[in-house]
């Protein structure tokens, strides 16, 4: 039986996986960090963004071919618009609802995600549509372990953007002001910082990376529709919440965490794949009850 | 006497429908120390919420160097060198006493200018250099006021507004804090204080203003107020 080889291949799966759930939960958790709002739109963000990343590679095949240079313009142009198009939903459907109760502001996340889909569905028609690569089918084998290079390249591409953003939080002054808004408001306006213009850089920055994680996703698995989002929003929320919503670190353990206890539960015996995603919410019950938290979430009771 | 560097006018600020200020008048004249000194109510740190841009003034004008900042949003008043410390030091919870300290900065553009304050502030605070990576949440209660105090004077304040810099430290700290504050002043900071510790606020004090339920009840020069038995006897609780 190969097992130890089954075993390796699901750590791949696993790892692919989860570098999409992290790109994603970070903006759940970056975005929840300066403004509160458990951004249900996200998914959908994430979805819009397979969507222009498709349309720029359509675009451009042509001329530079729809190979890995393709991929990464399309990726490139993708989390620019999708980042503006996240600026844009925060100012006209969030921003008004900032003073209002906290419930509002969640609703209207929900109604700004059921846009996004609807528009995306009247686009389609409903239809998946093919997203067509020219990446080859190279990979490294050993014995009977195969791993494709669009594995390993878009696990790199998650990575690097992780290292970019980790760098961004902690060096620049504006990271430093992002971890300082999820804080103190009141403060940091008293020390000089631009509170929205802080928020507006955190759905830049929170919608960009769902823009390359569903361009990624839609170029490794091949096809898009206008419902991808959804599922994976939720999880990327279970991810957020698995490594402590606020934490940028937690979400970028949460989403490798996620994706890999979800690669290893196709393996369970009698747990077939079709179980995998109550496999999933499982898990984000057992943390929300016994360490509501998260991984690396603050001990304190958030402040609701 | 000299051009009041700053100038709030007949200001009325309200939180809902409560009215928290009627008509307040205060100048601050530069290279002062200005008491604001009352009860609890009296309006005090709404003073200096209003003055900052937290809170709306309804009515009334603010003024700072000459110019209107009443209708600024409160980073800009910041911008301007309007430094708020406010009450409970607010010290940004998991970040490190230098990124507190850097924050302080966050408007100071030249790097140079930056490295430069914050090694004057390790050098009146040598403690701040000490527990520099320390989450800035974990120092005692004194370090922290040292911490808040830091972090305005990295933003470069020409006038610094002080919620009760005193509060909750042990006595010799409260005199330390004062020592502290009356060395700023005399480096040529420009201070509005607000404070509990009257007495204390009286001595380094070059002027002081009395409020109650939101109005100026009394002013006058902080040694006069000082001797002043019916100031003494409502707000010294001697």
């Amino acid at each position: 039986m190969p097992a130890f080889e089954t075993f390796l291949q699901a750590i791949v799966n696993g790892l692919v996986l989860g570098s999409f759930y992290a790109l994603i939960a970070l903006g759940y958790t970056m975005i929840f960090g300066v403004i509160k709002l458990l951004n249900f739109a996200h998914g959908d963000v994430y979805m819009v963004g397979a969507f222009v990343g498709f349309g720029v590679l359509s675009l451009i095949s042509g001329v530079v071919g729809a190979g890995w240079f393709g991929l990464g313009i399309a990726i490139l142009v993708s989390m620019i618009a999708v980042g503006c198009l996240g600026v844009i939903i925060q100012r006209v459907a969030y921003q008004p609802m900032l003073s209002a109760p906290r419930l509002s502001i969640l609703i209207t996340a929900l109604a700004v995600s059921l846009v996004l889909q609807n528009s995306a569905l009247s686009l389609t028609d409903g239809k998946y549509t093919a997203f067509r690569t020219d990446l080859g089918f190279g990979g490294f084998e050993f014995g009977r372990l195969f791993i494709s290079h669009q594995a390993v390249v878009l696990v790199a591409i998650a990575g690097l953007l992780m290292i970019a953003l980790e760098l961004f939080v902690s060096r620049t002054m504006y990271g430093r002001a992002m971890r300082a808004v999820s804080i103190d408001k009141d403060m940091c306006r008293l020390l000089g910082i631009n509170v929205s213009r802080v928020v507006a850089i955190t759905f830049l920055i929170g919608s960009g990376l769902a823009a390359a994680a569903g361009t990624m996703a839609g170029a490794y698995y091949g096809s898009i529709w206008y419902f991808m989002g959804f599922l994976i929003g939720l999880k990327a929320f279970t991810a957020a919440v698995i490594g402590g919503i606020g934490s940028i670190t937690g979400a970028m353990l949460g989403g490798l965490i996620l994706g890999l206890l979800e690669s290893f539960g196709t393996l369970v015996p009698f747990i077939g794949s079709e179980w995998k995603d109550v496999f999933t919410f499982s898990i984000l019950i057992l943390v929300l009850v016994f360490k509501p938290t998260g991984l690396l979430g603050k001990s304190e009771v958030e402040r609701m | 006497m000299t051009e009041p560097v700053l100038r709030v006018e007949q200001v009325e600020s309200f939180y809902g429908k409560i009215q928290a200020l009627r008509g307040v008048d205060i100048e601050v004249a530069p290279g002062q120390i200005i008491a604001v000194l009352g009860s609890n109510g009296a309006g005090k740190t709404t003073t200096l919420k209003t003055i900052s841009g937290l809170v709306r003034a309804q009515v009334g004008r603010i003024h700072f160097d000459g110019e209107d900042i009443t209708r600024l949003p409160p980073h800009e008043i910041a911008r301007k060198g309007v430094v708020h410390v406010p009450e409970g030091r607010h010290i940004l919870k998991g970040l490190s006493v230098q990124e507190n300290l850097e924050l302080g900065s966050f408007t100071v553009r030249d790097p140079a200018v930056r490295r430069e304050r914050m090694a004057d502030v390790f050098e009146r605070f040598p403690i701040l250099s000490e527990r520099r990576h320390q989450d800035g949440s974990l120092l005692s209660g004194g370090e922290q006021q040292m911490l808040a105090l830091g972090r305005a004077l990295m933003h470069g304040p020409r006038v610094l507004l002080l919620d009760e810099p005193s509060m909750g430290l042990a006595p010799k700290l409260v005199t330390q804090t004062m020592r502290i504050v009356k060395q700023l002043n005399e480096a040529g900071t420009t201070i509005l204080l607000v404070e509990q510790n009257v007495r204390l606020a009286l001595k380094i004090a070059h002027y002081a203003y009395v409020l109650e339920n939101g109005e100026i009840h009394n002013q006058g020069k902080a040694s006069a107020l000082a001797e002043d038995e019916s100031i003494v006897q409502a707000y010294l609780g001697a």
